[in-house]
């Protein structure tokens, strides 16, 4: 893709070279190692109780990157991702019965849910926008009534996994960690390279004017199911997550409404449509909920409030915020145009000269 | 005998359902705004109510003289300024606002409040009692009365949208705002009103659950919301009337559910509500899709 775009541009003006971010961003990829690595040495560092909250972290994070996916890049505002939270920590608690090895279980379990998700995504792509988030929410609620008429599974009030790791509960704790770890590194990995792939390109077209993208040939259907079928992969990761974190499973708590709540939240302050807001958002999010922890409610009262603030006042969220200043992209998923010193001087001559549609164009296919 | 009375009950509660679903409905069809804080905000209603009875003490079945008008404010101040403000960026904008107001509203209920459950009891024995067809068949006459109120509601909406200036205005707007706004119709105003009809219908809503049942804050999201919408899809997008109509279905479904296992109640009414999206996604009374 990138070199039939180096072509079109060279020939119009020289030293023009199309790149994925304005500045050299191989630094990033160190960093990124780096971070991974650190983060990887914590349970060496830190006391359980911070690698215990850091889990919690990385399935708010892990959720939040899958939901602005669908909402940022693809359209698609889903309010019954709790659906799949609550599979994949049954699909986990189900294996676990059945002798697997929860830490086993969990990719299985992730798997299943992207394998429910395909006949849910047909049920539900029948109703757009606002319709759709309301018909996912009650299908997350149907999927719950139905999973609580099983005995077997622990009926309406859950229950522990029977088979647990026999392990020190350091040990398990570390391994959760790790475990946790893992599933966020693969869920940014994979969103990011989805974005910067064919995938990425056909979003953006849908996203800029989707009747243009369905008339130059981009498959907007599938495109979306492909990543309703990603974020519940994704989501039921997370849920899995989270059901190896507890040890426990409850309908109520893993079928909560709240979890949508906290990673639409978290997307919309970090900044939708972009790959580090999810990040940012999520640090955000696990600041309020540890201050506020004490004050009940109130964290999601305030989350909630600054949502709505964000989305109204600073569209583009805190990343928005700070990219206006500092230009930088960790996850560059778009195209720039690089100028060398000769080309920027025509080009800014040629601008002037015509002032117009000329001078956007040094920006593509970002933001 | 027991099913005769089950789809009984069920037509009957259809009419709680109708109220639940048809503010959704006005509001989705006007402004294209599905509103996600829809149940929080007829839980709202139904505090308002158990604080206006605790300081004026008027009774039950008049708290709504009160309550209606001022949730009509309320929706008329939220469309003209947070709904508004969202509608002019995008779609998108207007779900995550509207999905924000619900979670504050639910949490700040449940911070200021408290988790217990509310309800609007009735002392009056006209409405706890029932008309006795047989042993087994009564109807209760508090269903009878919230059943006529929906269709009161109902039909006053459709004489208010086709007979009177301002319901022509908010067809008007509806169908093609720009046009509307060439004619000198100020389109905000217009959706003021609209959302000031649509939340005095949910106030309505929320006494009436209030009387029928007992509410508590997650109320909103769990019972009013999904049930609205249910209502909404089965019926068919953007039918008045169609309101009822899934309403009934749902209600029937719901009952009938309830005959075969008491705790099958909510699932039957989903399973019908998923039969009805893959079979006819445009609704049962709907001529074309709508969606």
């Amino acid at each position: 893709m990138s070199s039939v775009s180096e072509t079109t541009v060279r020939s119009e003006i020289k030293g023009f070279r199309v790149a994925r971010s304005r500045r050299n961003v191989a630094w990033t990829g160190l960093g990124a190692l780096i971070v991974v690595v650190v983060l990887a040495l914590f349970p060496y560092i830190v006391y359980s109780g911070t690698t215990n909250l850091m889990v919690q972290g990385f399935i708010v994070l892990t959720l939040a990157s899958m939901w602005n996916l669908m909402a940022g890049y693809a359209g698609l505002v889903s309010v019954g991702q709790q659906g799949f939270v609550g599979l994949g920590a049954y699909f986990v608690l189900l294996l676990n019965i059945h002798n697997l090895s929860m830490f086993t279980a969990l990719p299985i379990a992730a798997i299943g849910c992207g394998v429910a998700a395909v006949p849910l995504w047909w049920l539900v792509s029948r109703l757009r926008s606002g319709y759709f988030a309301i018909a996912t929410w009650v299908l997350a609620t149907t999927v719950m009534l139905v999973i609580e008429k099983f005995p077997s599974l622990g009926s309406g009030t859950g229950m522990s996994l029977p088979h647990t790791p026999n392990l020190s509960s350091t040990l398990l704790e570390a391994d959760t960690y790790w475990i946790g770890l893992a599933v966020t590194v693969l869920a940014l990995a994979s969103v990011y390279l989805l974005l910067r792939g064919r995938l990425g390109l056909a979003l953006t077209a849908i996203r800029d004017d989707e009747v243009a993208a369905r008339s130059s040939g981009v498959r907007v259907g599938s495109a979306r199911m492909l990543v309703f079928v990603i974020a519940g992969v994704g989501c039921g990761a997370a849920g899995a997550l989270l059901a190896v974190s507890q040890l426990i499973v409850q309908p109520s708590a893993v079928f909560s409404v709240q979890w949508t709540a906290e990673m639409a939240f978290a997307v919309v302050i970090g900044g939708i449509g972009t790959i580090e807001g999810p990040i940012l958002g999520t640090i955000v999010y696990m600041v309020l909920q540890q201050t506020l922890a004490s004050y009940n409610a109130w964290y999601l009262i305030i989350l909630g409030l600054v949502a709505i603030l964000v989305v109204l006042v600073a569209r583009r969220g805190l990343w928005g915020l700070a990219d206006d200043y500092l230009h930088v992209r960790l996850f560059p998923v778009g195209y720039w145009l690089r100028t060398s010193e000769r080309a920027a001087r025509l080009a800014s001559r040629r601008a002037a000269a015509s002032p117009g549609p000329r001078s956007e164009a040094t920006r593509e296919g970002d933001g | 005998m027991a099913w005769v009375s089950a789809v009984i009950q069920g037509i009957l509660t259809g009419g709680l359902y109708a109220l639940f679903a048809c503010g959704l409905s006005l509001m989705f069809g006007v402004m294209k705004v599905v509103n996600l804080a829809h149940g929080d905000l007829a839980v709202v209603g139904g505090y308002v109510a158990v604080g206006v009875i605790t300081v004026t003490h008027v009774p039950v079945l008049l708290s709504f003289l009160i309550v209606v008008p001022l949730m009509a404010i309320l929706g008329y101040v939220l469309q003209r300024t947070v709904i508004q403000a969202a509608l002019n960026r995008s779609i998108l904008t207007t779900l995550l606002v509207t999905f924000g107001l619900s979670v504050v509203i639910e949490n700040g209920l449940l911070q200021f409040i408290n988790a217990d459950s509310h309800s609007l009891g009735v002392g009056n024995s006209i409405v706890t009692g029932s008309f006795k067809i047989s042993s087994q068949l009564q109807i209760g006459y508090l269903l009878l009365l919230i059943f006529a109120v929906a269709v009161v509601v109902l039909l006053g909406l459709q004489y208010f949208l086709t007979g009177s200036k301002y319901g022509r205005m908010i067809r008007a707007v509806a169908d093609d705002q720009e046009a509307a706004q060439l004619s000198g119709i100020d389109y905000r105003h217009v959706f003021g009103i609209a959302a000031a009809i649509a939340f005095a219908t949910v106030a309505l809503a929320g006494i009436a659950y209030g009387m029928y049942s007992q509410f508590s804050p997650t109320t909103g999201t769990d019972t009013i919301l999904l049930f609205a919408f249910a209502a909404v899809v089965i019926g068919g997008l953007g039918s008045l009337w169609g309101t009822l109509v899934g309403g009934i279905v749902l209600g029937v479904a719901q009952q009938i559910g309830a005959q075969i296992n008491a705790s099958d109640q909510l699932l039957a009414g989903y399973i019908v509500f998923l039969v009805v999206l893959v079979l006819r996604p445009q609704g049962l009374t709907a001529r074309r899709a709508q969606t």
